[in-house]
């Protein structure tokens, strides 16, 4: 169990290089996305002008508050509170957000699935867990919205964070076939037989 | 009493905005039990993080969760209330779209086939208003609810058989914790329909999943069965956030209503552990805020 501070962009070798049970904090960039967006950039074709290379995105769609552009707020937005949402509806753009753009972090909660899995193994990527549901907090560790695309669907714009000491965030799917969320399923799955029995369950 | 519509609008906004920022009493103690008993590093971990936001929420008046939810409220007229109800709706609707454009916060509500954000946090059919009655007077209570999409998206129903019986519904309960796995963000409250018929039974289970903790259902079959789960559900091992531990959930709760002699429904809604709510409660002094 190892610590990594990253500046973004990473490499291939970097994300490959992480374990599940590893923690990661991320500085500079850190892209913002989520159902409609990927539903727009790869099922209608939309294209972003980010270059979203080595760099790592969250599931996110974030309260803010237009305040117009000013050297505090390039991006015209002030965040309000920032967090995470639940990363099981997204499954199907994990591999197309690697190939086609790029990206070697997948940020979320709740975990991914097999595809996923498969993506992380094939491109050398990693889904990294932060607390869901810790928005106040996670909004402390971003500095900036640096720049907005997409952002025809507000809130679930494509949105450019400028982050710094961002996590501690806990490996939980790596390249490696690693995957904390299988593991404690399966485990978990495996009581059922003595819970139900508890209940006094007759046919458990 | 004669219901001022101005202020239910203004009590409408401002407990929308309180219970994204302020987690009820019942709640941080629930953490601070789960806490306490909790032996998995990770799950340990976890919960401190969550604990920590609640705090940082309050320092920094600010949302705990980005998600702003689907807005319910839940009204209960007492006796003697004068109140001219379609009126009273649209107080309410306009007291959300405030909170939502005036704060800002983020509109979560969006059509359902064509995916347009009104940014009002309002649409057809939202906020969902539920209106009940009461035998105190002189009181109109509102009670909001932001409920969060991550806990929502794990519904279920099951049209269970008679011949089933109990084991149907402890079982498909426990299937349920088990399938939500880290997506409803737990620790959750477990809220369990049982009875009804099919959409009664699911509004039950959103009732038990939005109840404070430490309280029981009315009916000591409920109770006693919510008991029993309750002892055991933490025995599975999902944890904070899925990713193993004793805090699976706060609670399992459970409301029951009769139903119909070929019928055994059960129902799971679940809320995730920013299990925000807040109240208003409107007599001729004034209003009250509290939860």
């Amino acid at each position: 169990m190892a610590h990594y501070d990253f500046q973004m962009p990473i490499t291939e070798a970097q994300a490959r290089a992480l374990m599940v049970n590893d923690t990661v904090s991320l500085n500079g960039t850190l892209y913002g996305i989520r159902d409609a967006t990927q539903i727009h950039m790869f099922d209608h074709g939309r294209k972003t002008r980010f270059d979203m290379k080595g760099h790592a995105v969250i599931h996110t769609a974030p309260n803010v508050k237009w305040v117009g552009e000013t050297g505090a707020t390039p991006s015209g937005y002030e965040s309000i509170c920032i967090g995470t949402t639940t990363s099981a509806r997204m499954e199907r753009f994990t591999r197309p957000l690697m190939e086609q753009c790029g990206v070697r972090i997948i940020i979320g909660k709740g975990g991914l699935f097999a595809a996923s899995q498969k993506a992380f193994s094939d491109i050398g990527g990693v889904y990294l867990a932060v607390v869901g549901g810790a928005a106040a907090l996670e909004t402390t560790w971003i500095e900036q919205i640096e720049e907005v695309d997409l952002d025809d669907l507000n809130p679930e714009s494509l949105w450019k964070f400028r982050v710094k000491d961002f996590g501690p965030l806990l490996v939980s799917m790596d390249s490696h076939g690693g995957n904390l969320y299988t593991v404690v399923n399966k485990a978990a799955r495996d009581n059922r037989a003595a819970v139900l029995a508890a209940l006094g369950v007759k046919s458990a | 009493m004669k219901v001022d519509l101005q202020q239910i609008e203004e009590a409408s906004k401002e407990i929308y905005i309180r219970a994204l920022k302020i987690l009820p009493p019942d709640i941080k103690e629930g953490f601070k039990r789960l806490d306490a008993t909790e032996t998995n590093p990770t799950g340990k971990a976890i919960l401190g993080t969550m604990i920590k936001n609640i705090a940082v929420a309050e320092a920094n008046t600010n949302l705990l969760c980005q998600d702003t939810g689907i807005p319910i409220y839940n009204v209960v007229i007492g006796a003697g209330v004068e109140v001219d109800g379609y009126a009273l709706k649209q107080a309410i609707a306009k007291g959300c779209a405030r909170a939502t454009t005036e704060h800002p916060i983020r509109s979560s509500v969006v059509h359902p086939t064509t995916r347009h954000n009104e940014h009002t946090s309002c649409g057809r059919g939202v906020p969902v208003i539920n209106i009940d009655f009461s035998d105190k007077p002189g009181e109109l209570s509102i009670e909001m609810i932001p409920k969060g999409s991550g806990s929502e998206f794990n519904s279920w129903l099951k049209m269970a058989l008679p011949a089933d019986g109990i084991d149907a519904i402890k079982t498909f309960v426990i299937d349920c914790v088990l399938e939500a796995g880290g997506k409803t963000c737990p620790p959750t409250i477990v809220g369990v329909g049982v009875g009804g018929t099919a959409d009664l039974c699911v509004h039950l289970s959103k009732v038990a999943a939005t109840r404070a903790l430490g309280t029981a259902c009315a009916d000591p079959e409920g109770a006693k069965l919510e008991q029993e789960l309750s002892a055991v559900v933490n025995k599975l091992g999902v944890g904070p956030q899925g990713l193993g531990g004793d805090s699976t959930s706060f609670a399992v709760h459970i409301e029951t209503a009769a139903t119909h002699i070929t019928l055994n429904p059960v129902a799971v809604n679940m809320q995730c552990h920013s299990a925000r709510r807040s109240r208003a409660t409107v007599t001729s002094a004034g209003i009250a805020y509290g939860f």
